[in-house]
């Protein structure tokens, strides 16, 4: 940055964005990264392929990555309902989307869990007429993690939907697209980098999810425990370098894919012509 | 191809946009839907379209009724008032749009589509910017791109919204003559809406002049200039001065030549360029003082006050050649004496 800058402030600035992230962020982070530097690396190994372990990864991973995907595939239908009509009580609606941000996770989870329990509401009748459990299984996690993650998806879209030109569709109309052709190659295409983005969002909050799960998960080693009720167990027993081991993985996991998401996003956005 | 409007009409809530419009333009024609901004003529373009749906009427493309066709099927080029370049494709791919989206059956071959788009960015002389983005391109580019990817489905008609509005003046001239050159090769029968009568007069064959939704006239450029059919169309068209005969006497400008004992109505309009003016040699109550002028370009525009006895005074403006203009050897606050070479008469 040269010094006569046309935007002044970037020395203050600068430093305060960088005391800020080391305090909130960095050092926290590095915590974990040295703690963990106490074990050597067999004892590292051990810990991590204990079979619990790694199917605690796989439970949460995998939950995760479904319920972004569902989340963002209604996300995007309730976006679009927002943005291209009006209808009576679209303002109620609207708030309601927000709810799962503000709502303590805990509370939700007791409230999924209360619902989809087999003597519930919804759970019973979904047993009733599908056959289906949601609560106390690996589903009841994805369940929780989409309720999560759908505000996530609603307001990434939300602002891109709005600011799209429908002379775009209109033009693609009279060039003799059919309104499936124009969904196709001119709004998807257009949507599909803050798509990815809302994706993003929601898979990173729903590897970490933690309150909103375990009171629907039932916590089946195995089957249905997530690797942050992992490492909470853990330490609850005072293995805090197993806990650390854990946590320090599930870091650098989350890191490269979102390390990934991002090089898809920058090739979406170039490939777009948005770069 | 030619295109038949019957009794069009069209309401926004109580608004009447289109008042039973009825409109025929022949085949090849470049006609100009002209008219203050409010006028409809937008409404009319896009419903032509079939953007938009007509509350009653029909419309016939070449003989055919294609009131109920979609867009997507009515066979029309549509160029948007801002483009509306799909933003995520290159140029290349802007232009062969129309033809990768054929049923595949009438779909073109790779092939064929790559040498097609290429002729048409030839004709539209872009064709160096095939690979870049529309958010790389000035406003004239764009224009004319959007205007090869309409051209790419071999439309039977070309509509043209505000062809010219986004774009700075030098550029505009530019592509006035450009479009006109165009329609000539291609001779597609093509509509363009504007408020620029200007733009109007210099590039289309035909102006069919709008106003509350309803058609004042439709001609040729210059019957509609030297036979303006209203008052509005007058005023409009070209600078114009408004004399009303009803309030004001009329004495002074039948002195100035205005023949006012064959009068067809209250209303004299006079073009500035039917007004010459002289140095006064004598004292009579025709003459008017001379305020000020304006240089605009080959022409002088001169702006002339009349008092009267009641003390009302009123403006005229006249125009002529520079040279001339200069042979008169005229200072502000001369008099001069006016002559009225020609008038037009509404009621």
């Amino acid at each position: 940055m040269s010094q006569n800058s046309i935007m002044p402030g970037f020395r203050p600035t600068i430093g305060f964005t960088v005391v800020y992230l080391s305090l909130v962020v960095l050092i926290p982070l590095s915590t974990l990264v040295f703690k963990s530097f106490q074990l050597n690396w067999e004892d590292y190994i051990h810990i991590i392929t204990n079979k619990r372990v790694l199917s605690s990864f796989r439970v949460s991973f995998s939950a995760a990555l479904l319920a972004s995907l569902i989340a963002s595939f209604f996300g995007f239908i309730v976006a679009w309902v927002l943005v291209r009509y009006s209808f009576f009580g679209k303002r109620f609606f609207h708030a309601l989307i927000d709810f799962p941000f503000a709502l303590p996770t805990a509370v939700a989870g007791i409230v999924l869990a209360t619902v989809f329990q087999p003597s519930g509401f919804l759970g019973k009748l979904l047993i009733d007429s599908l056959g289906v459990q949601v609560a106390f299984k690996p589903l009841g996690i994805v369940m929780a993690l989409i309720f999560i993650s759908i505000p996530f998806v609603v307001r990434t879209v939300e602002p891109v939907l709005l600011e799209f030109e429908t002379s775009m569709e209109e033009a693609a109309s009279s060039l003799g697209a059919t309104r499936f052709q124009v969904f196709l190659k001119i709004i998807f295409p257009n949507v599909f980098p803050a798509l990815l983005t809302g994706f993003a969002l929601s898979f990173a909050r729903g590897v970490g999810e933690y309150g909103s799960v375990i009171f629907i998960a039932g916590n089946l080693p195995y089957v249905s425990e997530i690797v942050p009720l992992l490492i909470v167990t853990k330490l609850e027993q005072f293995d805090i370098q197993g806990a650390t081991a854990i946590a320090l993985t599930m870091l650098v996991i989350s890191f490269l894919l979102l390390l990934l998401i991002n090089m898809l996003q920058y090739w979406v956005r170039k490939r777009s012509g948005q770069l | 191809m030619s295109i038949l409007l019957s009794n069009i009409s069209k309401k926004f809530g109580a608004f009447s946009a289109l008042d039973n419009i009825n409109l025929e333009i022949p085949e090849g024609e470049l006609v100009a839907l002209l008219g203050p901004s409010g006028c409809g003529k937008t409404t009319l373009l896009r419903i032509i379209a079939g953007l938009e749906r007509a509350d009653q009427g029909r419309i016939l493309i070449s003989g055919q009724d294609r009131t109920e066709h979609d867009v997507s099927k009515r066979g029309i080029g549509f160029v948007f008032q801002h483009y509306a370049l799909f933003r995520h494709m290159t140029v290349f791919e802007n232009v062969a749009f129309g033809l990768r989206v054929k049923p595949r059956r009438d779909r073109p071959g790779e092939a064929i589509i790559r040498k097609k788009v290429h002729d048409l960015l030839n004709l539209v002389q872009l064709d160096w910017l095939h690979d870049r983005y529309p958010d790389q391109l000035s406003g004239g580019q764009r224009q004319r791109i959007a205007l090869a990817r309409a051209l790419a489905v071999e439309p039977s008609v070309l509509l043209l919204d505000e062809p010219f509005g986004a774009l700075d003046a030098s550029v505009r001239k530019d592509l006035r003559q450009w479009l006109r050159n165009l329609h000539h090769d291609l001779n597609v029968t093509s509509i363009f809406v504007t408020h620029d009568q200007e733009e109007a007069m210099e590039v289309a064959s035909q102006v069919v002049v709008l106003n509350h939704g309803k058609i004042e006239q439709q001609g040729t450029p210059s019957e509609i200039y030297d036979q303006p059919s209203n008052a509005f169309v007058s005023g409009f068209i070209g600078q114009t001065n408004v004399f009303d005969l009803g309030h004001q006497d009329a004495d002074w400008l039948q002195t100035a030549g205005l023949s006012t004992l064959q009068q067809q109505g209250k209303i004299v309009h006079v073009r500035p360029h039917d007004i010459v003016i002289e140095k006064s040699t004598f004292d009579n109550d025709a003459f008017v003082i001379l305020k000020d002028w304006q240089h605009l370009g080959a022409l002088i525009r001169i702006e002339l006050v009349k008092n009267s006895v009641t003390g009302q005074s009123a403006s005229v403006y006249a125009e002529m050649p520079n040279e001339q203009f200069k042979l008169l050897r005229l200072n502000k606050g001369d008099k001069v004496d006016l002559k009225i070479r020609h008038a037009h008469w509404f009621h």
